[in-house]
Formats: C-alpha cells, sequence, structure tokens
C-alpha cells in the first residue's frame, strides 16, 4: 500500500494542501476549514457504513454529542484538551449506548433508531436551553485559534490524521472482517466472528472520531449550535458527501464533503436556490455514478 | 481419532415454527472420517436441521454435541469456534477482495486488534488454495471466477477453520459431470483427515456414491437410515419419492398429437450469471391438456416457469404462445402483458398478500375481468374451495399453509387463465391438505376446458392428474412421456 502511486499522490495532495495558506484569503481558508471537519464526519459515517453495512442516518447524533459535551464542560472552565477529549468520550458512550440495543434489531430499524436519536437530542438541548443556550447556541469560553492559517493546519492536519487511521483500518485484517460482516452476516458468523463485536467497534470508532470533530469544529467556531453540529439536515448532509466521494473508500468521502462545502459556498449568491442546485448534482451523482467521484481511483481492481 | 466417539452427536433436535414442525426428535451421530447424506425432498425439514446445527436458527428442544460439547442454543460464531465449518449453497464473498484475501479472512482471529493478517497466515492460505485447486486465480476477485471455482473458494475457506465436523449444502448443485468427479475427491479428502461430514442434499442418488449412511427426512421427521441401498429400498422412502398405489387418471387423457399446441417452448436456456440453470429445455403443451414437470428442488422448474411468464430474462431458443388464433412469440414482453394474455403463474413462493383479506387477495385478481365477471368467478371459487369462503374476511398471513395454497391457486384461477402453470403447490404441506388439493385439481380438469402446467417434486401429486409428463434434471429434459410408464422408465433415476 505505501509504494503505490495512490499513496504518494496522496501526499502530494497534502502537501499542496498545507501550501494553500500561501495564496488563499482568510475567509476561503475558513470555509475549507469547514469542510476538513466535514470531512472527517463523512469518512467516520463510512466505516459504518461502506464496511459494516449499518446505516447510520444520524450522524449528527455523534457530532453533536461531542460538541456538546465538550462545549458544556468549557462553559465549566475545564480546559480545551480536556474538553476534547470529554467530546469524543461522550460520543463513544452515547453511540455505544445506542448501538448496543439497535445492532440486536434487524433489517431497517438500525437505521430508524439512530434517526430518533438525532431528534431526541436536538429536543433534550432546546429543553434545557438554561444550559445548553437551546436554538441560540452555546459560546465557548476557549477558541483553538485566531489566527486563520492556524485554524486551517490544525483541521487539516486533524482530517489527514484520521484519514490515515480509517483508511488503513478498512485495508486492514480487521476491514475484512467488517465487510463479511456487512454482506453476509450468516456466514461471517459461520467463520467464527463474532458480528455484533466486530460492529460494535466499529461504531465505537466511528462515535470517536465524529465526537472528536465536532467538538473541535466548535471550538474552531466558537460556538456550538444545534443549526451546525446537530440538526438532520447537517446529517444528510454528511451522508451526501459519504456517497458523492464514493462509499466504501473512506478518501472519497472525505473529498466528497470537501466539495459540497465548498460549492455549497460558491454558490451563496444563488440564496435559496444554492441548496436546490447542490441536491441536484448529488442526485445526478447517485443516479449516474452510483460509485461516487472516487468509486473508481480508490478501489482495488481485479488484478490479472 | 484413536478413539471413535462421534465428533456430531445430535439428539432430540425439535423445532416449531409456528404452526408448522419443521425437525421433529431428529437424532444422528457422525464418526470421525465418516461422511452422511442428509436427505430429503423440499420443505422436509433438512435445511432447518443443518441451520439448528449450525446456530443459525435455535432449538425448542434437544442437543446438539461437537466433540463431546453440548452447543445447542449457542450463537453461530461460537458454534463455528467450537469447530464446525459450513459450506454454503449460495454464498456473497467479497466482491472486492481477492480470491486469496477471501481464504485469508476465514484465517483471522475473531479479534478487533489483530490489524495484521501475519505471514504464516498467508502462507496456509496459499496452500489451502493449492489444495482445492485455485493457485492459478488467487489474485482474481470472486465477480470474475467461473462457477465451480467459486465453490472451490468456498470450500477453501471452510478447509481454512479446519473444522471437526464439515456440513455442506447441496455439494453438486450447479456443477458439471467431469467438476462433480473433482469434488467428490476432496470432499473425499475430509474423511481421510478424520473429520465427520454431514451432506445434505434433495436425493440418495446425488450423494450415494460418497457416502457411509443416508438419513432420510420427510415433513420434519426422520423416515428412513441405514447405508445408500438400504434407504433407496426402504417403502416409505419410495412412496415419497415415487408415490405410493399411484391412482390413474380417472377421465380418458387428452391426446397431445394432432392438437394446436397451446405452449410451444423450444431449446431454452438460461444462465444465471455462470450457472446454467436450463440447457436447450424444449416443452410442449396442447390445448386442455394436463402436463406435469417433475423434477427435484434445484431441477430447474421455477426458472422455466418464469421463463414462460417473463420474470427471467433467457439467453438461447424461443417460447410461442396461441394468442387471437395465430401463433405469437413471447419474447420481450413485459410479465403483466402476458399475465394478461392468459398464461397464470401460481409461484411456488405464493406471493400472497399477507395483510389483504382472502376477498381482497382474489378481488384484486379480479381487476381485469369485466363487470359481473367477478362475482361469478368468485362464486365458482368458492364452490370449489369451500374453505376459502369460510375465511373470506381473515388476513391472509394468518391462515395455514394449505389454506394459503388455495388461496393463491384461487387468485390464480380468478384471472380466468387459458393456461394455468402451478408451482410445486404440495411445497411443505401435510399429506391431508394435498388429498385436498388434489380434489380441486380433480375436479376442475374434470368440469373446465383448462390447460394446466404443474410443476412438482412430489412424484404421487404429479402423476395422477397428468396426461403427460416431462422430467427434468440438472436444468435438461431428461424423459418425456405418460404417466403410467413413469415408474418403470423414469423412476429410478429419481429416487
Amino acid at each position: 500500500m505505501f509504494a503505490s502511486r495512490q499513496f504518494w499522490a496522496a501526499i502530494v495532495v497534502v502537501v499542496l494542501l498545507a501550501a494553500l495558506p500561501l495564496w488563499l484569503s482568510s475567509y476561503l481558508l475558513g470555509v475549507l476549514t469547514i469542510g476538513y471537519y466535514f470531512g472527517v464526519f463523512s469518512m467516520a459515517w463510512d466505516l459504518l457504513f461502506g464496511f459494516a453495512g449499518e446505516v447510520n442516518f444520524g450522524p449528527t447524533f455523534l457530532t453533536g454529542l461531542g460538541a456538546y459535551a465538550a462545549g458544556l464542560l468549557n462553559a465549566q472552565g475545564v480546559d480545551l484538551p480536556l474538553c476534547l477529549l470529554a467530546g469524543a468520550g461522550a460520543a463513544v458512550i452515547g453511540g455505544l449506548a445506542l448501538a448496543l440495543p439497535a445492532l440486536r434489531l434487524s433489517g431497517p430499524y438500525f437505521g430508524l433508531v439512530t434517526l430518533v436519536a438525532v431528534l431526541l437530542l436536538q429536543q433534550c438541548i432546546i429543553i434545557f436551553a438554561g444550559v445548553t443556550g437551546g436554538e441560540i447556541g452555546l459560546t465557548m469560553n476557549d477558541i483553538l485559534s485566531i489566527d486563520a492559517d492556524t485554524n486551517y493546519w490544525i483541521a487539516l492536519g486533524f482530517m489527514t490524521v484520521s484519514g490515515i487511521i480509517l483508511f488503513g483500518l478498512s485495508r486492514s485484517a480487521v476491514g475484512l472482517i467488517l465487510q463479511a460482516s456487512g454482506q453476509d452476516a450468516v456466514e461471517a458468523a459461520a467463520l467464527g466472528f463474532n458480528i455484533t463485536k466486530h460492529k460494535l467497534a466499529a461504531f465505537g470508532i466511528s462515535a470517536f472520531f465524529s465526537g472528536l470533530a465536532g467538538a473541535m469544529m466548535v471550538f474552531y467556531l466558537g460556538t456550538a449550535s444545534v443549526g451546525i453540529v446537530v440538526d438532520i439536515a447537517i446529517g444528510v448532509q454528511v451522508i451526501i458527501a459519504a456517497i458523492l466521494g464514493g462509499r466504501r473508500t473512506i478518501l472519497g468521502p472525505a473529498v466528497g464533503a470537501v466539495l459540497l462545502i465548498l460549492a455549497g459556498e460558491a454558490l451563496r449568491p444563488l440564496g435559496q436556490l444554492s441548496t436546490f442546485v447542490v441536491s441536484a448534482v448529488a442526485l445526478i451523482v447517485i443516479l449516474f455514478l452510483p460509485g461516487g467521484l472516487l468509486g473508481r481511483v480508490l478501489r482495488p481492481r481485479g488484478r490479472a | 481419532m484413536s478413539n471413535n466417539a462421534p465428533l456430531l452427536e445430535v439428539s432430540g433436535l425439535s423445532k416449531r415454527f409456528g404452526g408448522l414442525v419443521a425437525a421433529r426428535d431428529i437424532g444422528f451421530q457422525i464418526a470421525p472420517g465418516e461422511i452422511l447424506g442428509l436427505i430429503g425432498p423440499n420443505g422436509s425439514g433438512k435445511s432447518t436441521v443443518m441451520k439448528l446445527i449450525l446456530g443459525v436458527v435455535r432449538p425448542d428442544a434437544g442437543q446438539v454435541r461437537v466433540d463431546g460439547t453440548d452447543v445447542a442454543g449457542w450463537p453461530t460464531h461460537r458454534i463455528a469456534q467450537q469447530g464446525v465449518g459450513i459450506v454454503f449453497q449460495h454464498s456473497r464473498p467479497l466482491h472486492r477482495q481477492t480470491v486469496l484475501e477471501n481464504i485469508l479472512l476465514a484465517l483471522l482471529p475473531d479479534s478487533f486488534l489483530r490489524l495484521r493478517a501475519g505471514r504464516v497466515a498467508l502462507d496456509r492460505a496459499r496452500a489451502i488454495a493449492e489444495s482445492v485447486g485455485l493457485s492459478h486465480v488467487l489474485g482474481r476477485r470472486p465477480g470474475t471466477l467461473p462457477f465451480a471455482d467459486l465453490r472451490r473458494m468456498e470450500l477453501a475457506k471452510a478447509i481454512a477453520r479446519d473444522p471437526k465436523v464439515v456440513l455442506i449444502d447441496e455439494p453438486f448443485a450447479g456443477l458439471t459431470m467431469g467438476e462433480v468427479e473433482s469434488f467428490a475427491e476432496l470432499i473425499r479428502g475430509f474423511r481421510a483427515q478424520g473429520r465427520a461430514v454431514l451432506l445434505v442434499d434433495h436425493n440418495v442418488k446425488s450423494v450415494s456414491a460418497l457416502v457411509d449412511r443416508v438419513f432420510a427426512m420427510y415433513l420434519g421427521e426422520r423416515i428412513a437410515e441405514g447405508t445408500a441401498a438400504e434407504v433407496v429400498q426402504d417403502p416409505q422412502v419410495r412412496e415419497v419419492y415415487l408415490g405410493g398405489g399411484m391412482t390413474t387418471a380417472t377421465r380418458p387423457p387428452v391426446a397431445a398429437t394432432g392438437r394446436k399446441p397451446l405452449l410451444q417452448v423450444n431449446d431454452l436456456s438460461v444462465l444465471y450469471g455462470k450457472a446454467q440453470a436450463l440447457d436447450r429445455v424444449s416443452l410442449r403443451v396442447g390445448e386442455g391438456e394436463f402436463v406435469s414437470v417433475v423434477g427435484l428442488n434445484g431441477a430447474g422448474k421455477t426458472t422455466l416457469f418464469s421463463a414462460i411468464s417473463g420474470l427471467v430474462p433467457y439467453q438461447q431458443g424461443s417460447i410461442s404462445w396461441q394468442e387471437g388464433g395465430a401463433t405469437v412469440p413471447l419474447a420481450g414482453r413485459s410479465p403483466a402483458s402476458i399475465a394478461r394474455g392468459g398464461i397464470v403463474q401460481c409461484p411456488e413462493t405464493r406471493e400472497l398478500f399477507g395483510d389483504m383479506t382472502v376477498r381482497e387477495n382474489l378481488d384484486l385478481a379480479a381487476q381485469h375481468l369485466p363487470p359481473g365477471e367477478g362475482a361469478k368467478q368468485l362464486a365458482w371459487l368458492y364452490e370449489l374451495f369451500p374453505k376459502l369462503q369460510a375465511r373470506e374476511r381473515q388476513t391472509a398471513k394468518t391462515m395455514s399453509g394449505g389454506e394459503q395454497q388455495m388461496l393463491a391457486i384461487a387468485r390464480a384461477l380468478m384471472m380466468k387463465p387459458r393456461l394455468l402453470i402451478l408451482d410445486e403447490p404440495t411445497l411443505g404441506l401435510a399429506p391431508v391438505i394435498i388429498e385436498q388439493i388434489s380434489r380441486a385439481l380433480e375436479v376442475l380438469r374434470n368440469t373446465t376446458p383448462i390447460t394446466v402446467l404443474l410443476g412438482e417434486q412430489n412424484v404421487t401429486f404429479a402423476l395422477p392428474h397428468a396426461d403427460r409428463v416431462y422430467v427434468l434434471e440438472h436444468g435438461r429434459m431428461i424423459w418425456e412421456g405418460p404417466p403410467g410408464r413413469f415408474a418403470a422408465e423414469a423412476g429410478e433415476g429419481y429416487l
């Protein structure tokens, strides 16, 4: 894997991206920064859907838990690094508490449970507005950095490291077992694999990166609000990004997420129409390129 | 292997699904190096027994001892770890990984912490691939392999687990004669390695060259046990497969010759991916004739009927049909158009609308009839199946299997078909119910000009009504003739 052309191409891309602050305005850097955090959301989602075969309709349940856990602790005066860890931890604990009973269900019910979980979290935040800031949002005491370049590099670095870990995991022995469980659960069990255990672990890893990314994003923005880290519409965007970029590729979803955020920003002058245009393009890609934009590049082809 | 204690010991195994007894008090043992054939017609419960052993389905009662440990009720992965391996008939391999990686998967430990399969595992995967004859395709992906090699890969995965007990579901399905021999050789290899092998198949014939003993099931119960030769001679087995005292038709058979064929199938071939489901099959059904196609599960009956109904595309051959006084080809017509043209199929799976009542299911089928016609047809059907009238307001899914089958037939008849295709109407039904359906068919035959094409593995049911019989085996028509000559000419090959 390390000798392949793909690997060197990825290094070149990361180096080029790291050099972007030399040329781009701080406004564009800000857009990309958000795009990179979304990239991590999408990659984490792809590990669960593309490999373990479980559709998580509520990726923002995990990002939201991470973001608000970190934000609420920060409001109590806890240091920023500890808050980030707590955010990731909260997402893992919340995610496992949800997945443990949900994975017993078969068919579309796992997806429905995750969808309902987002609504519950959103309502909880609104009901306890006194603590959480409700619909207005929660303002952070600390932020990652005030410098746009630094924020950009932190986000890029975080996405790169997450990408390496998640991609490596997907190509590892564990990735094989996960794919087998997702494709044919009975056969995977007959080969001696405890499917529930492996899917739970995948959910936990997905939750860790989602929660950490959510927490980091609110410390970048300086505020946590339902509309940015919890709303169902955000979750749909994460899923569209993953499918747009190419599911089961891990790296594709990151590319899809960045493109989606950039497109949304570029089309902002269209007002209401911008969402329509982005959705229409996503629909066309899903219908005519079901493998996604990077599907062809990143999938191993049959050798010989 | 010094002691000959059985590696697999099944006793008192029972399972009910609602009202259906899928397995009752099943017990057998397999010693190291022994091959047992578990046979029974479709719906006999043999697949359930296999699932019970593997833990895919939890038994209601009974024991499954693997090398002395009772694993009944354990989750599948723990039973697999205990030493039970299976070769599935249909599997979904990892399509984006190579053959080598697919075999490697079976060698991985059940751990989330071991990220790399070591050198040793890789070498072992290569060795196993070589032992089953896959060395030349290691780097290819499963989708590019011929069918026989896919089966080899499944075998390799089972070997990789080094199981004490190997379950093999329909070991030779879809294979050519030459491939069957090399597969049999690989399975004999299990015997030499001291594993206990359970072959699950439809009839004795397909496994007789390989097995030490045969255990025969029917309707969830044991009906015979012994060597292949003994089981073939067993009167109960003969009755299940060949039909006991065969009652011959009460009406004079319709002469097929000289009649205009209503349906004509010529040299039809169907491929499912790489498996050949039908191989140059020809069939003719005359107007008013009752034609039975008998064949075991997997012989290709359903594929043949689905091709006629337009549900399955065919690669070769033609199907023509009498419509409006002319012979028209059916190729390219949609299933709905073919059904409206008069060919109505009553599928093996019944396909009832479970949440609708009996009446709603029937009314739905009457949608294309002219007004007034529906009520007449309904009255006639209620006369044919009085049970359905009694259950008019009951939802279809709450009825017994036999009642559902009657409803499925009635629904097909509601459309006033010119050709009624019945696919396995007796599947999984008790003899009493089969008797009732048989009587209804007899009434149908004697009082209406309807043409029927029946597909059955149950010969007792298929023969009495038929004017003509076809025998389908491994996708080929191997015999055609009047029902009276079946037992003498085709019966032996069927057991």
